[in-house]
Order: C-alpha cells, then structure tokens, then sequence
C-alpha cells in the first residue's frame, strides 16, 4: 500500500527480524521443546532436502496444472454466463436469483457432496476449483457489461456496428477493467480452492504434500517450508495477474 | 432527437416497477421450481440410485429431524460461538492494525511488508501449523477464524484512512482539533464505507473459514454434523447441512448489512 513498491525500505525487515531472532533463541536455550518446535536451522535444512529430492517441482507441476485447469473452467463459466445475463434481461431475472441463493452456500460446503458424487479423483478437485473461480468472475463480467452506457450502445447502432464488432470494439473494452478484476479475484480464490482441494480430496503429488504430510510426522520444520511454497506460488500467481491487468488495461487507455 | 427517448411520468413508472417485481418473483422461483421437479422425477424414477440422490422431500424431512431433535441448533450454537469469538478477535485487531498503518507512515514502514507475507499464505495452509502448536481445541477454530478476518478488515481500515483528502486533515488543523475529535469528526466517519467493506468480506470469510476448519478438525458444529453424515453415506443429512450453512451465512450477512445502512444512514445525516 506504500506509493513506491518498488523502492525497498529496511524497517520491514525489524520485525521478521525480531521473530526470527526470538524463535532461535527459544530453541538454542532451550526454552521451547525443539521436538515440537524446529530450530530455524532445521527449517533451513528440511528446505534443502525438499528441494534437492525433485518433490518441489513434481508438487508444483502437479498443484499448478489443476490449478490452472480449475480458473480456465471457473472464468469461462463465469464469463459467458455473466455476459449473457448481462446482455439479456430475461435471462437475468431467470437466472441471477438463483445463482446468488446458490452463491450462500459456503465454498467448502460443496466438499462432501461432490466427493460423493464424483470421488475422489482430479475430476473432483478441478471442479470445486473450478467452482471457486465462477463467482467473482460472473458477478464482475456481469456488472462490467452491464455498465456499457446507452449512448455508447447507440453509439454503435449508428455505425451499424456487426454483432461481432459490437463485442470487440464496444463490450470487451468498456467491460474489460471490470472482467481483468473478476479473473484476478478468481486466480487467487482458485489457489485456495487447489490447497483446500488437496486438503480434502487427498491429493498427493501436490504443492500441499509437504503440509499434510509434516502435520502427519509432526515435523514442523517441513510444514513451514511447505507454507513458504504456497505463499509464494500465491504471490507469484498475484504478480503475474497484476502485470498482465495493467498491461492489458494500458493498451485500453491508449485508445 | 429527443423525441425517440420514451418519456414516463414518475407516477407510472411506479406502477410499472411494481408489476415488474411481481413478474421478477415469478420468473425468480422459474428455475428453482424446475431444478426441484427436474430432482424429484430423477428421484423417482430412479435415474440416480437414491444413496446419490435422495429426494427433495428426503432432504425435507431431514431438515426437520434435525430441528425437532435440536441437533441443529446445538450444532448451529456452536458454530456460530466459534464464529463470533474468531469475528470479534478478527476485527478489533484489524481494525487496530489497520488504523495503526493507516495514520502512521512509520508504523506502515515496519509492520506493512510482515502483514503481507502473513497474508500470503491461505488460512488452510496456517491450519497444520496452528494444529501442531495448540491441538484440536477450541482456540484452533477461533485462532483460524480471526486470521481470515484479520486480511480483509486490516485492507479496508488502511485504504479508507489513506482516501481521506489531505486537506480534510487542514482543515481540522485549522479548527485545532483535538486528537479524539479528528478521530470520531474525520477519520471514522470518511473511512466507513471502506470500513464496512472491510467488517462484511470478513464476515463472510469468517463463515467460510469456520466451514473448513470444521470439515477438517472438529467433533461438533455444521461442518462437522456435514463431514460426518458424508461418512455414513447420509446424504440427505449432507444436503440439509448445506441449506443450513446457506441461509446462516445469508442471514449473517444480511443482518451486517442492515447495520451498515443505518450507520452510513447516520453519516449522511450527520453533514
């Protein structure tokens, strides 16, 4: 939230700075049990066996492919849904009341029933993955489109804009701020909904291998690694949404 | 020009929009009664083994087993305890943190890069760790539910304190107000609608994180009743639970948002 991200400022260092030194000195003194308390070093040294083992890439691979699989199934549903809603009026009042009563439900209510219904298997997760990415895209791509002016539309009929170029020339670009939203709220819902997949669908290759497993063998040194992975998988999925939003958003503005 | 706009009295406009929620309704209630149809013949008739597919009337009458034995409420009690405690927790240090970052560069320079990486991670990923600390209790599920709280609220309090126009803060300087005047006459009452932004995301991650906390670790509660009705294959019992879970979530939110209108009513009046 600071106006220059870019520049780098050494105070935020003091405090993880302050926890790192306290959390080493607990466990060198003695202070804490290191059997359920790993020393920094130990976190360290399970990374580097992580690391080396080839797991690291095979989980990534494998959490990052549903991942992805989910957000395309998700944002496509979304949008094409949200746009004929938007578009048609009827369609609307036919369909938005329910999609919203449904939208109540939490997320991960949905677990139980669709491991009945399709098991435990990837299908499963790419769904409720999938299901994660739907709403904010639906709702955003809805409300985006919807706010086409009048006197745009007209605009268009004028002209006697084809259908293809009213969606090209008039929807997309007008709508676009609000859908790149949408699909960036979704990216980071469908990264939650991978770890919450894996979690309750058991899936092992995965990004949260090391989690549930170190949870298992209570080794806490591999469960933080594993939440050092998926921060930064979550952070570099967050970055590269952000980069592509501006860039497609600049090309907009330039117009 | 002018002439192709439709001009309308406002008097009949009125009329018409009512018609048009009555139509609304109707066209509303379409598709959910053509889904529960669409349920009950493929129940019947037995497209779907009823073990997959019990019948909406099955689902009913689960619903209210669940209610006349009190084992809903019992468990819906405990949720929302959990719910309350973490929401609480949640907000009075999001909004602390937040107020904190918001009116302090300095403060924002040292704790802002720290809440990022915390914020990071998903609560599911903080779950086995907090487990491994603190056990199955009590305390995980509201530890859990203060930490999906914390984000959303924190986000909102900074970005409404920093919309603030600079000159506002001028002005008040001018009028030399006190600390606690700039506190209750500017900042609470320009940050509240990103305040209240921030209070209902949260509570609606709250719900959410309750429903995985309780699907994954606990022995009471909606979540469990739900995670525990899938072991015995009840599928009925599943169903009711997510009816329950929905309009709790939908309640919960709306009664947030009733508040809200009232103190952004209350703004409005106050200029």
């Amino acid at each position: 939230m600071s106006n220059n991200p870019s520049r780098f400022d050494p105070r935020g260092l003091a405090l993880p700075g302050l926890v790192l030194a306290l959390w080493w000195g607990a466990t060198a003194s003695g202070f804490a049990d290191t059997r359920i308390v790993a020393p920094p070093a130990e976190v360290l040294a399970a990374a580097l066996r992580e690391l080396t083992s080839g797991e690291l890439a095979e989980g990534l691979l494998a959490s990052l492919g549903r991942d992805l699989a989910g957000f395309a199934l998700g944002s496509t549903a979304g949008l094409l849904l949200g746009a004929l809603l938007a578009v048609s009026g009827l369609a609307d009042r036919l369909v938005s009341p329910t999609l919203h009563a449904l939208k109540q439900v939490a997320l991960f209510a949905w677990i139980p029933l669709i491991s009945v219904w399709l098991g435990q298997d990837e299908a499963a997760r790419v769904l409720f993955i999938g299901l994660a990415a739907f709403y904010p895209v639906l709702f955003n791509s809805h409300e985006g489109i919807r706010s086409v002016t009048r006197e745009l539309a007209e605009v268009t009929r004028v002209f006697r804009f084809n259908a293809r170029q009213r969606i090209t020339r008039l929807i997309l670009p007008a709508a676009a701020p609000q859908i790149f939203a949408g699909l960036h709220l979704a990216l980071i819902y469908s990264w939650l909904a991978t770890i919450g997949a894996e979690y309750f669908f058991k899936a092992t290759p995965g990004v949260s291998t090391p989690l549930l497993d170190g949870r298992a063998d209570f080794d806490m040194a591999k469960v933080l690694y594993g939440m050092v992975v998926v921060g930064l998988v979550g952070a570099a999925l967050n970055a590269i949404a952000s980069r592509l939003e501006q860039r497609s958003l600049k090309w907009r503005r330039s117009r | 020009m002018t002439t192709s706009f439709p001009l309308s009295l406002p008097g009949s406009q009125a009329a018409v929009q009512a018609g048009r929620r009555l139509g609304g309704l109707g066209l509303a209630l379409l598709l959910p009664a053509a889904i529960l149809y669409l349920w009950q013949l493929a129940a019947t008739r037995e497209w779907v083994t009823p073990l997959l597919l019990p019948a909406p009337a099955v689902v009913l009458q689960a619903l209210i087993d669940l209610h006349a034995s009190g084992e809903l409420w019992e468990h819906l009690g405990i949720s929302l305890g959990r719910v309350g405690w973490g929401y609480l927790a949640g907000v009075v240090l999001g909004l602390l943190l937040g107020a904190a970052m918001g009116l302090s560069k300095t403060v924002e320079a040292y704790l802002m890069p720290s809440f990022k990486a915390v914020s990071l991670v998903p609560v599911l990923g903080w779950l086995p760790l907090f487990i491994m600390l603190i056990g199955i209790e009590e305390s995980l599920k509201v530890l859990i539910i203060a930490k999906a709280v914390i984000v959303p609220v924190t986000i909102n309090t900074v970005k409404g304190i920093r919309n603030i126009a600079p000159g506002h803060f001028e002005v008040a300087r001018i009028y030399r107000f006190s600390p606690l005047q700039t506190l209750g006459r500017l900042i609470v009452p320009s940050a509240l609608p990103s305040l209240a932004t921030g209070l209902r995301l949260g509570l609606a991650n709250a719900w959410m994180a309750l429903v995985a906390v309780e699907l994954l670790a606990a022995s009471e509660g909606v979540g469990f009743l739900m995670v525990h009705s899938r072991q015995l294959f009840q599928l009925d019992m599943v169903m009711a639970s997510m009816v329950v879970i929905g309009v709790t979530g939908w309640v919960l939110d709306r009664a947030l948002q009733s508040v809200e209108q009232r103190l952004l009513a209350w703004r409005v009046t106050a200029y």
